[in-house]
């Protein structure tokens, strides 16, 4: 009896025992890499995967008995990122490349989680031709590349002509002023019944989106900014920031948005861009370059005559002010983590994709500005779209993200204060003076300013 | 350990306390499972919660005492979800699920046996969908162009956005529809346990059907009550899944409970340090809960 319960016990122990041990051994192989990137929410939305998937076959195919594993991430943009850098917290999940957003990637670097390139690309014949920008919204603040960027992107108005026509406003459309946009959009609100008259991105459940598609697109066209380049502080309680909340306030309580709980949904923009726009729903909207990419054969929601039926125009500045136009951009790069298991063959795949042809099929199925000059010369790349040329223009009158370390939690700030106007719930003042506090709490009081600086 | 010059009750007692240890080892592999699997993540997420530990941002992590309560004491929208919390836990658990489910229960014992199966099996049904599944259900029914206001519209009844416009109400009533059952079983079977001679007496007394209830049977299944009221507290304190695909905690923080909060801080601000500091204070909060039922659950009035 006794050592029927010693024998049991101690079976039991050596089972949970070898358990524990289990979990601690690892069975990845020298020979396969694992690549995390951002699927989207959509269904239909899959040239990511697409484009993965061509190079995955030629890569193994050229390198004989290796294996590429995708690790597709479906979330919204945020949880992206919290899911990304939970896998690249831990040796046991970390992925060998993993898919960054270039106002992430400071953040992360100083969290240890990815690994230089520098002796990588100093040899590789294709660096060259990346523009100098791109390069260093891929380089850290100690001077180190730690990623090769795949694309850029700059912010305009898309308009629906139809719309305009209905609504007696010209369909070759620049504004000059915001007032241009809330008297435009005034107007299709009464002369069109039943469609959103525009739309700016907000709150929190849309993340950085909103932040950038939205409000930086105003306060960037406004005397102000966010970081003062000059003193290197972070800038608090500027006109500009309480002027763009006002914005907000304009459209979302006088109904010249969308409702606010349909616009602080987190798929607001996929609703947009694959329902509202198509089917004629909305007169105008704040969005990326690479909006189009959902139109085209390969996206989302084919549709052959957007070119015909939509517009598109420059973001004006607040009142006009030089250079009359404004924009941002930003853009995603390939990283080899820290804690990678196959570096070399990582590194390997990056090159497979940087082929000229591979970067190309990319920016066309995507929609991104090019990064590379043989890609932006490619006449193959320029006929993909009407719209390349006009979006690669604006690069002159565009702003990049102070995307320092800090970044990602004041752009989550921002979210929540445009979410507190959105809604009513605070007023654009006391929003902005939530923002301050949020601000210094964030980068601590020594490092804001009242002054905005010259932009960069 | 020799037993040479040992008196008798010595080694009596000695031998007695080597078998309790032998007779104890089987326990062991449940004690290592629990040191390892429970009182390991506490232990963890206590250390953590005194630590400046981010996700991103950081490649290490400080110890800075008591920094993220201190904090956490002095952010308006910590007491703002604790708020949300306390009101979600009276609303939906304390309120709804305990006194709905109590209805139910005293209902169906007087409802003939079909009635019961189909009210039970209605019931029960909104219990054993995951919670992910509910709270999407939920989204349908409450959002804008959802079956709720399809059937208020249809009565000509004015409609509302609830999630919009009350979304901690909504997200009561839809954890109210989720975790009655529980609380309806649990008080099924301990209305089975009143014998039916008290009531017969007190009838006999001339007590009435509401003067019986009250000074009989709610007395008899007191500890029941305070059973219940522990587990669903506990249970409505710590939903996440629920909210999170109801409202994300919104419009503007207004269904953001503590834990909905503890996410959105240690996980989408990246201060995991701080987040966990919140999450011990929900620990906190429950034990308090827990502290009042055990009192009431006490026998000395009985």
């Amino acid at each position: 009896m006794r050592f029927r319960s010693i024998a049991a016990a101690s079976l039991a122990g050596a089972v949970a025992l070898s358990t524990l041990a289990a979990c601690g051994s690892s069975g990845e192989s020298k020979n396969e890499i694992t690549i995390a990137y951002q699927r989207n929410t959509n269904n239909n939305v899959r040239y990511m995967d697409n484009f993965l998937g061509t190079v995955k076959k030629q890569f193994e195919k050229s390198h004989p008995g290796k294996t590429v594993k995708l690790v597709p991430i479906q979330a919204t943009e945020n949880d992206y990122y919290t899911k990304l850098d939970l896998m690249m917290k831990s040796p046991r999940t970390a992925p060998d490349l993993a898919y960054e957003d270039t106002f992430l990637i400071n953040s992360d670097i100083k969290a240890g989680f990815l690994q230089p390139i520098d002796s990588r690309v100093k040899t590789w014949s294709q660096w060259s031709k990346f523009f100098p920008t791109a390069k260093k919204s891929v380089t850290a603040l100690d001077g180190k590349v730690y990623g090769v960027p795949d694309g850029t992107d700059t912010r305009g108005i898309w308009y629906d002509k139809r719309i305009f026509r209905k609504a007696g406003l010209p369909t070759t459309w620049q504004p000059k002023s915001w007032d241009d946009l809330l008297a435009a959009a005034r107007q299709i609100k009464k002369k069109v019944p039943g469609v959103t008259p525009m739309n700016v991105y907000t709150g929190k459940a849309n993340g950085e989106y909103a932040a950038m598609q939205g409000f930086e697109m105003l306060l960037y066209g406004t005397d102000d900014q966010l970081y003062n380049p000059q003193q290197k502080k972070w800038v608090v309680g500027s006109k500009g920031f309480r002027d763009s909340l006002q914005f907000y306030k304009t459209v979302y309580s006088t109904g010249l948005a969308p409702k606010p709980s349909a616009a602080l949904d987190a798929n607001i923009a996929n609703n947009i861009n694959l329902e509202w726009l198509p089917a004629s729903k909305i007169g105008f909207t704040i969005d990326g370059s690479f909006t189009a990419n959902n139109w085209l054969p390969t996206g989302g929601k084919p549709w052959k005559q957007w070119s015909k039926d939509l517009g598109w125009a420059a973001m004006p500045t607040q009142h006009g002010q030089a250079p009359g136009k404004t924009s941002m951009s930003g853009g995603w790069s390939w990283a080899i983590t820290r804690q990678a298991k196959n570096p070399d063959l990582a590194w390997e795949f990056i090159k497979s994709m940087q082929t000229e042809k591979n970067a190309m099929a990319y920016d066309n199925a995507s929609q991104n500005i090019a990064v590379r000059s043989d890609v932006a010369a490619d006449p193959e790349y320029l006929k993909a779209a009407p719209t390349v040329k006009f979006f690669t223009d604006l690069v002159k009158y565009t702003h990049y993200r102070p995307a320092y370390a800090e970044y990602p939690k004041l752009s989550t700030a921002i979210t929540e204060q445009q979410e507190a106007v959105t809604t009513g719930s605070s007023s654009p003042a006391q929003a902005a003076a939530d923002y301050d506090k949020a601000v210094r709490d964030i980068v601590g009081a020594g490092h804001t300013t009242k002054v905005s600086g010259t932009k960069q | 350990m020799s037993s040479t010059v040992v008196d008798a009750p010595a080694g009596a007692r000695s031998a007695h306390r080597r078998r309790t240890l032998v007779r104890g080892l089987p326990l062991l592999p449940a004690i290592v499972l629990l040191l390892a699997f429970l009182a390991g993540p506490i232990a963890y997420c206590v250390y953590y919660a005194f630590t400046d530990m981010q996700l991103t941002g950081a490649a290490e992590t400080h110890f800075v005492g008591a920094a993220n309560f201190t904090k956490a004491f002095e952010d308006d929208r910590f007491y703002h979800a604790i708020w949300e919390t306390l009101v979600f836990t009276v609303l939906s658990a304390i309120v709804g699920q305990n006194i709905l489910g109590l209805v139910i229960a005293v209902l169906m014992r007087a409802a003939s046996a079909v009635l019961r199966q189909i009210v039970g099996a209605l019931v029960i049904a909104a219990w054993v969908v995951p919670e992910i599944v509910a709270g999407y259900l939920m989204y349908a029914f409450f959002r804008d162009e959802g079956t709720l206001n399809e059937i208020l519209g249809f009565l000509h009844l004015p409609q509302q956005n609830w999630l919009y416009t009350l979304p901690i109400l909504a997200v009561s009533l839809a954890n109210v529809w989720r975790g009655t059952a529980f609380s309806m079983l649990v008080y099924g079977a301990a209305l089975a346990e009143v014998p039916q001679e008290l009531n017969e007496a007190a009838a006999m007394d001339g007590a009435g059907a509401l003067q019986r209830f009250w000074h009989v049977t709610i007395p008899v299944i007191r500890r029941s009550i305070a059973t219940n009221l522990m587990l669903i507290t506990l249970q409505t304190l710590s939903v996440f899944g629920l909210i999170f695909a109801m409202t994300k905690g919104g419009p503007s923080n207004k269904s953001t409970t503590l834990p909905i909060y503890t996410y959105q801080t240690a996980l989408q601000n990246y201060e995991i340090g701080y987040g966990t500091a919140m999450a011990l204070v929900l620990l906190v909060i429950g034990a308090l809960f827990s502290l009042v039922y055990l009192k009431a659950l006490r026998p000395e009035a009985d």
